[in-house]
């Protein structure tokens, strides 16, 4: 059961072949048996998740159920939801309950899904490895010596180990799609402003965009038409038309099911710094796509070597605004002793803020200050445009953008965190796609042996024109069907016990 | 040396919108602490800001009543520094493109001892969009300070002059038009007590004929035009005895007692905060149309400028008497109704800047609060434009109506004030002065033209003033054959 899809599931429990209460149950006995080894989940509330499922239930047995009514769902645990512990992944954060729905947390509730807890991040979704979080490292499924990635880690490892039938993430730089390509699952950076900001906690506000992370490109689908909308309290959300992002799955087709889609491979997304084993799965998924029909073009994005510099600027400053807000006066970690006002912010911060979020508020302060503007933020602003001007030239040559989602497979935990600039590279090939605002996707396309012999789970990344997400999910979808790497579930025999 | 003093003022005037400028809270003032503080008001994580249209229609209009640019694009953006009343740790302004550009004022400064009253223009920089912070309580609670959010996010209209102005008569006389025009336009409630509007006066001093300008002082929160008279003036003499003696100015922020009078420096601007200002990612940039500047125009109320020239056109009023009333729309919208009652404009201009205005001054009351209603006041007016009663007497009929005892023609009646303008009495009354002043009479016949008014004074006297003095000086001219 824990490994069925969202429709399957859905349809399950309005044949009454399972409650949601059992559903739930089911999942949340696998989370009190993983959890501990793989620490996906930062806060668990059986009793509110329960009410929640009994409500479905309930619903369902009125006949007012939707696609996602009775589901439980893991929500990264930096949408505020209402009575919960809200962290984002830090001991600034600890003891703070939102006393509000986020947007995405309030869709999920209109259409009677269940909240099954709260997942691991890092540290205001700062970081590509989970190492950050104040509640400790999330351990990949596949490996637990290996990390899943981040800043989604926690929802990652949840969907990865079958601990929730889909999951929330948010991908400010690659955040939702670095971790489905090291955990092996479908996840989905949609377009910026079509999922709604309000109740997300802020890292870098031009960049951040919640998506689905979950089995399959259908999956992903279901979840989209719960998460997508336009929200008038996020200013940057889209009032466009609600769409069906299902719409494309299943058509019937008459020959090949790609025929006159035309994919654009960037050879700079194949250049140094991409690992052997994963180029060759990505290449042998594109010859996949040769075979559903698809026409493959080299493509070029030449400022994607900008990207990072320019992301390391860009969200650093936003971050170091947004982030102002903690400073012990209102809510979150206060320090227990101080002398003035000014010891009293100091020592509160300090505290509450690990090192990864101290790096990047001093980084995104250095170039706000006068003086160093113009030579830096202002740049990085002009860089973007460009970066965005890349993809506009690339989507007059081809309908999506197809390559690696992440350089390399997961790490090793503790491989990089003396690195930041390694830690940073992670998130090349994803982060010019926030920079341009552009929907992105990774899917799982096979494995590539690490040094150990351990084989490990390799994501291609799929980039879309803006809004084409339905198009994007129909290509995933095509590929899923004639693959069975989405199906593939890590072996947890050895902590599942004798369970 | 003669020195010169340069003055600008940076003006917050706070918007009257129901709600803050970025979230649906109340912006009434005086309620509980923190009750209109909502989750976006006290930033809790993940709230964002969503602009209040109301606000925008303000700033519009205020950039229409003063002539100025109103940017087709204008860019929040965020002044970073951390103060506990400053909830998100920024304040959302406007920093390089503002709402409103450039734009002018037309003051009128009033005479001053010998010097004339003039009128002067001041250039208005620029007026932004931002929102206020909230407020920091010491005492309520002991050994700890609280903060009350309810203002935090209440929308803010911050209007900046260029170094216009000369003296602190100018800068009041240019505060107190601001002051009047928020209110005319209906943008800004103008209560200054309650801090709806605020004034920062920058001052600095040059040898006069100097075109450099002397480094600046910054005198913050004066909530009376009273204490920026006073405190324009302590600080220029400051300013100005420090040069003398040799010293410097540093740039600084300073406070005004008034207990004492003087001006104190706060911080001096070296230890200032660098706010890193960057355009705000939670907003988009503000786009202002034609379109909507033109549904703002259908909105606004008619100008002080436009309605003083009104005035001289439609009234046949002075330029002085024009500008005077529409010094203020309450003084305007009086004489206006006293003349719609069916008074001639003239005395009702006269009577309203007149009569009116002193017992308001004297008894320090507004014209809301006037015991004497435009209506009662034209009535009086009318019994002086038809002979009922004279000038004289229409002032003690108008001391009584102040003091409530009543309307126009029953206090004429039960004073007694009805002028006689029966020939034959007053014939009557003529025929005994001559008599019994026979020296006058030759006097005048002598070509001593003041004993004619003489003679009229008598007669007035006699009359107990209530004969109608214009038929006394035609019956009298008629008898002594002038």
């Amino acid at each position: 059961m824990i490994n069925q899809s969202l429709a399957t599931l859905s349809q399950m429990l309005a044949e009454k072949q399972v409650s949601s209460v059992e559903l739930t149950q089911t999942f949340l006995d696998r989370i009190d048996t993983l959890n501990p080894d793989i620490n996906a989940y930062i806060a668990l509330d059986q009793d509110k998740t329960l009410a929640q499922a009994q409500a479905a239930d309930a619903r369902i047995a009125a006949g007012n159920a939707l696609p996602l009514t009775g589901i439980p769902i893991a929500q990264k645990d930096i949408f505020c939801a209402k009575g919960w512990q809200t962290t984002c992944g830090s001991k600034m954060l600890e003891n703070f309950i939102a006393p509000y729905d986020a947007h995405v947390i309030s869709q999920f509730d209109a259409v009677g899904a269940v909240n099954l807890g709260k997942t691991n991040m890092d540290e205001f979704a700062m970081g590509s490895s989970n190492e950050t979080s104040y509640f400790g490292g999330v351990k990949n499924p596949w490996d637990l010596t290996r990390v899943p990635g981040g800043s989604s880690g926690g929802s990652a490892a949840a969907v990865a180990a079958r601990l929730c039938a889909a999951a929330t993430g948010t991908d400010t730089g690659g955040s939702i799609r670095q971790p489905a390509s090291l955990c092996g699952f479908t996840g989905l950076k949609p377009t910026y402003g079509v999922v709604s900001r309000y109740g997300m906690i802020a890292f870098a506000s031009s960049l951040d965009q919640a998506g689905p992370m979950a089995k399959s490109a259908e999956d992903c689908a279901l979840m989209m038409n719960v998460m997508a909308g336009f929200d008038e309290r996020d200013s940057t959300s889209l009032n466009r038309k609600k769409e069906d992002y299902s719409r494309y799955l299943n058509q019937p087709v008459s020959g090949l099911p790609l025929a006159g889609l035309k994919i654009g491979l960037p050879k700079e997304y194949f250049a140094e710094g991409l690992d052997a084993a994963v180029a060759k799965v990505v290449m042998d998924a594109v010859a996949e796509y040769k075979k559903l029909g698809a026409e493959v073009i080299e493509i070029s994005l030449p400022n994607t070597g900008l990207s990072i510099p320019v992301y390391y600027v860009l969200a650093p400053a936003e971050a170091s605004s947004n982030l102002s807000r903690y400073d012990g006066v209102r809510y979150g970690h206060r320090a227990d002793q101080y002398a003035d006002l000014m010891e009293m912010y100091c020592k509160s911060r300090a505290e509450g803020f690990g090192a990864e979020v101290k790096r990047r508020i001093l980084i995104g302060t250095y170039v706000l200050s006068a003086g160093y503007y113009d030579a830096y933020y202002l740049k990085a602003q002009q860089i973007r445009r460009l970066i965005a001007q890349d993809f506009v030239e690339a989507f007059k040559r081809c309908d999506v953008i197809v390559g690696p989602a992440a350089p390399s497979t997961a790490f090793k935990a503790g491989e990089k965190v003396d690195d930041p600039v390694a830690m940073y590279l992670q998130d090349i090939y994803t982060i010019s796609t926030n920079l341009a605002g552009l929907p992105g996707m990774s899917v799982p396309a096979g494995f590539a042996q690490a040094n150990d012999g351990v084989p490990l789970p390799v994501g291609l990344q799929i980039i879309g024109n803006y809004f084409d997400e339905a198009r994007m999910l129909n290509v995933a979808h095509q590929y899923q069907r004639v693959t069975d790497w989405h199906t593939r579930m890590p072996d947890l025999t050895a902590i599942e016990g004798v369970a | 040396m003669e020195w010169e003093v340069v003055i600008g003022l940076e003006t917050h005037a706070q918007l009257q919108t129901n709600t803050k400028i970025f979230s649906g809270a109340s912006t009434a003032f005086g309620a509980e602490p923190n009750t209109q503080a909502c989750e976006v008001s006290i930033a809790l994580p993940g709230v964002l800001p969503v602009l209040n249209k109301e606000a925008v229609h303000c700033a519009i209009k205020f950039g229409l009543a003063v002539n100025a640019e109103i940017a087709p694009r204008s860019v929040f953006a965020r002044k970073n520094y951390f103060y506990p009343d400053l909830p998100k740790g920024y304040q959302i302004s406007q920093y390089e493109l503002p709402v409103v550009g450039k734009g002018a004022v037309t003051i009128q400064v009033p005479a001053a001892g010998k010097n004339p009253a003039y009128e002067k223009v001041v250039n208005i920089t620029r007026a932004h969009l931002e929102e206020d912070a909230g407020k920091s309580v010491h005492g309520a609670v002991e050994g700890m300070s609280g903060i009350d959010l309810n203002r935090a996010g209440t929308p803010l209209l911050e209007i900046v002059t260029e170094p216009d102005m000369r003296s602190a008569a100018e800068a009041v006389a240019y505060a107190k038009k601001l002051h009047e025009l928020v209110q005319w336009i209906g943008i800004c409630d103008g209560n200054m007590q309650e801090g709806s509007f605020r004034c920062d006066v920058n001052v600095s001093v040059r040898p006069k004929g100097s075109d450099k300008l002397g480094t600046r002082r910054e005198i913050k929160n004066l909530n009376s035009f009273r204490f920026m008279q006073q405190a324009i003036e302590y600080e220029t003499r400051w300013q100005i005895e420090t040069l003398e003696d040799g010293g410097t100015i540093h740039q600084a922020t300073v406070l005004f007692n008034p207990d004492t009078g003087e001006t104190r420096a706060m911080r001096s601007k070296e230890e200032a905060n660098d706010y890193r200002y960057f355009p705000d990612p939670d907003l988009l940039p503000l786009e202002i149309t034609e379109a909507d500047k033109a549904q703002v125009k259908l909105l606004m109320p008619e100008l002080p400028s436009a309605m003083k020239a009104r005035f001289e056109a439609e009234y046949g009023l002075t330029n002085y008497d024009a500008a005077t009333l529409t010094a203020s729309r309450a003084l305007a919208d009086y004489f206006v109704a006293t003349v719609n009652a069916g008074a001639e404009a003239k005395p009702a201009a006269n009577w309203t800047m007149g009569a009116i205005s002193a017992k308001l001054n004297a008894e320090e009351k507004s014209l809301a609060d006037s015991p004497v209603t435009a209506v009662q006041l034209a009535s009086l007016l009318k019994r002086i434009a038809d002979n009922t009663i004279s000038n004289n007497a229409a002032k003690q009929v108008f001391e009584a109506m102040w003091n409530g005892e009543g309307e126009v023609d029953a206090i004429i009646e039960a004073k007694g004030l009805k002028q006689v303008s029966d020939t034959g009495a007053i014939e009557a009354i003529i025929d005994e002065v001559l008599a019994a002043n026979q020296a006058m009479v030759e006097e005048f016949k002598a070509g001593k033209e003041k004993a004619f008014n003489a003679l009229v004074g008598q007669a007035m006297k006699a009359s107990k003033g209530k004969a109608n003095p214009a038929q006394v000086n035609e019956i009298l001219k008629t008898k002594l054959g002038a």
